[in-house]
């Protein structure tokens, strides 16, 4: 597989709904993930970025949706987790999970069941962790959620998935760790994997080709990432529930 | 079979290479249910042992400011299907010594098998003794597991022991350790077990602080699968002023598996301070998603996190 951006969808949401008890989070989202290409979700704190991504991965308490999901053009609405990753859909988790005992190594192997050792170790140092001081250790609260985020993105270059979803890279990141994650993921498109970002950090952001703006649970803008960044920071961040969309600002993919 | 037939036998059940046993500078007692099979000592460290009609008496006395380079290695097996292994254990650590004991309990075809060790441990006052205890058992649940121990610790001694089942189903397992700690001394105790099928683990394991500014901690890692049934009862007194213990239990439940754990703490100096925590549940569905989003199914996932917490 190429990193070749391409404008078919690898990943399409038709209509998406949820509902969370008495909350209605998601609300009727369609979206076009192309791929090859990076993309970026947006939006405050509540808008709904997370819960879509756990949505598309088919997390428990994230499968009563209404609308459906296709992945390749195949719906993947009745499918596990499991399979959905075998399909090659991922997500590396705003804070990732702490596992009493088990070994950096076993973790990273987890997508990867026939990588060399040799292939562990470069994800390892790929991510900015050395093979030596971090294989054998446990992916436990002896990490700093900071070197968890790696182990996790290691874990990732490692499955070579098709389609990736980031939720938060930066969270809890060194600058200088930012702008290796960042390598990683130009190395991970590099490699065919198509990247979505749900964030609301505009350094990020502007790492996207693409951006979709969401906000109370609907996509209400997308476009280039520069023009999202720009409306993102200085509409939205102060926030004024508008629609940009229903005021004709929208502009090409 | 003959005895270098069952030595081999066991050695491979435990993937212990026989050549290590070969450096003279490796002390170790091999015993095939009441037979000793193989043995070494090192200077300093006296292993006598007296065979029995179901077992063993064995009676270990390692000198005063004596430090043993190597582990010490007994292999305690029974090759047959059936049978009775009674160990009664006598140790003895001089003064200021420090050895490392690495047993090994090996009942790879176990139909109906017994392994029952009764020891009295002293670890006299500056030193320093550590038993790990490895099992390997057949895949029946016909093993037996009666181990009990009780353990003096002196002044300023360390007695730290772990107990893990590498390989087959754990039977019936029943671990009861007294342990009695002298000023400044410590005591640690770990113990992993994964159970299946009908297996019953049961873990006493008891510390009493009689020392100023002794210390303990007891870690019980479980998990029970199917059937399996666990109860875990760990216990700290504390006794003296400055008195330090952590009770530590953590078992995780799979399909009608049972776990109970009773974590006591019973302090009677208001100078000790002696905490406990107990965490029972199905496996951690963070984790789990995190696993099944790399592609791995449900089972394979939850065995992985197990193997982690037992590791």
């Amino acid at each position: 597989m190429t990193g070749k951006k391409t404008d078919k969808s690898i990943l399409e949401l038709r209509d998406l709904t949820l509902r969370l008890g008495d909350r209605q989070i998601l609300n009727g989202i369609t979206m076009d993930i192309w791929e090859g290409h990076v993309h970026a979700i947006v939006g405050t704190n509540g808008a709904g970025k997370s819960t879509l991504a756990s949505t598309i991965m088919g997390l428990a308490g994230y499968r009563d949706f209404g609308g459906d999901i296709l992945f390749r053009g195949e719906s993947i609405k009745r499918m596990n987790i499991d399979e959905r990753a075998r399909l090659g859909i991922t997500l590396a988790w705003q804070e990732p999970a702490r596992f009493e005992g088990l070994k950096v190594r076993d973790f990273i192997a987890a997508g990867a069941k026939n990588e060399s050792e040799a292939g562990l170790a470069h994800a390892l140092e790929t991510v900015g962790l050395r093979p030596d001081e971090f294989m054998y250790r446990a992916v436990d609260k002896t990490l700093s959620g900071g070197e968890r985020k790696k182990v996790e993105l290691a874990s990732i270059l490692l499955m070579k998935p098709g389609l990736a979803f980031l939720d938060e890279p930066d969270s809890g990141i060194d600058i200088d760790s930012i702008q290796r994650i960042f390598r990683v993921v130009k190395l991970l498109r590099g490699e065919g994997t198509t990247v979505v970002f749900i964030t609301h950090s505009k350094a990020v952001l502007e790492q996207a080709d693409h951006a979709f703006l969401l906000c109370g649970g609907r996509v209400v803008d997308q476009g280039k990432s520069a023009r999202i960044s720009k409306y993102f920071e200085n509409e939205c961040m102060p926030c004024g529930v508008r629609d940009p969309l229903a005021r004709g600002e929208t502009d090409e993919r | 079979m003959s005895d270098d037939t069952v030595k081999q036998e066991l050695y491979s059940s435990i993937g212990q290479d026989p050549h290590t046993f070969d450096n003279p500078e490796i002390a170790h007692v091999t015993i095939n249910e009441n037979k000793v099979l193989a043995s070494n000592t090192v200077p300093g460290l006296t292993v006598d042992v007296r065979e029995l009609p179901d077992g063993i008496d064995l009676r270990m006395e390692l000198e005063e400011n004596r430090v043993i380079q190597y582990p010490v290695h007994m292999c305690f097996g029974v090759i047959p299907r059936t049978g009775v292994q009674r160990i009664n254990l006598d140790v003895v650590i001089g003064k200021n010594s420090k050895i490392s004991l690495m047993a090994h309990c090996s009942f790879p075809f176990a139909v109906d098998v017994k392994h029952i060790m009764d020891a009295k441990i002293k670890v006299m006052d500056g030193a320093e003794y550590s038993y790990f205890e490895r099992h390997v058992h057949s895949e029946t649940g016909g093993v037996n597991v009666l181990p009990k121990a009780v353990v003096d610790v002196g002044r300023g001694a360390r007695f730290r022991t772990e107990f893990q089942l590498l390989k087959g189903r754990v039977g019936i397992m029943d671990i009861d350790y007294e342990t009695h700690v002298a000023e400044e001394g410590l005591v640690e105790m770990t113990a992993l077990v994964s159970g299946s099928g009908d297996d019953h683990i049961v873990l006493h394991e008891t510390a009493f602080l009689e020392g100023a500014s002794s210390r303990a901690v007891l870690t019980s890692k479980v998990a029970v699968r199917n059937n399996a049934r666990s109860e875990v009862f760990n216990k700290i007194v504390a006794l003296a002023p400055y008195a330090r213990g952590h009770v530590d239990c953590k078992e995780i439940i799979k399909d009608n598996g049972v776990a109970v754990a009773t974590p006591i703490v019973d302090v009677r100096d208001a100078h000790a301070h002696v905490t406990h925590e107990a965490a029972i549940g199905s496996v951690d569905k963070k984790q789990l998603e995190t696993l099944m989003s790399r592609g791995m199914d449900e089972d394979e996932a939850s065995e992985v996190i197990i193997q982690g917490l037992l590791s």
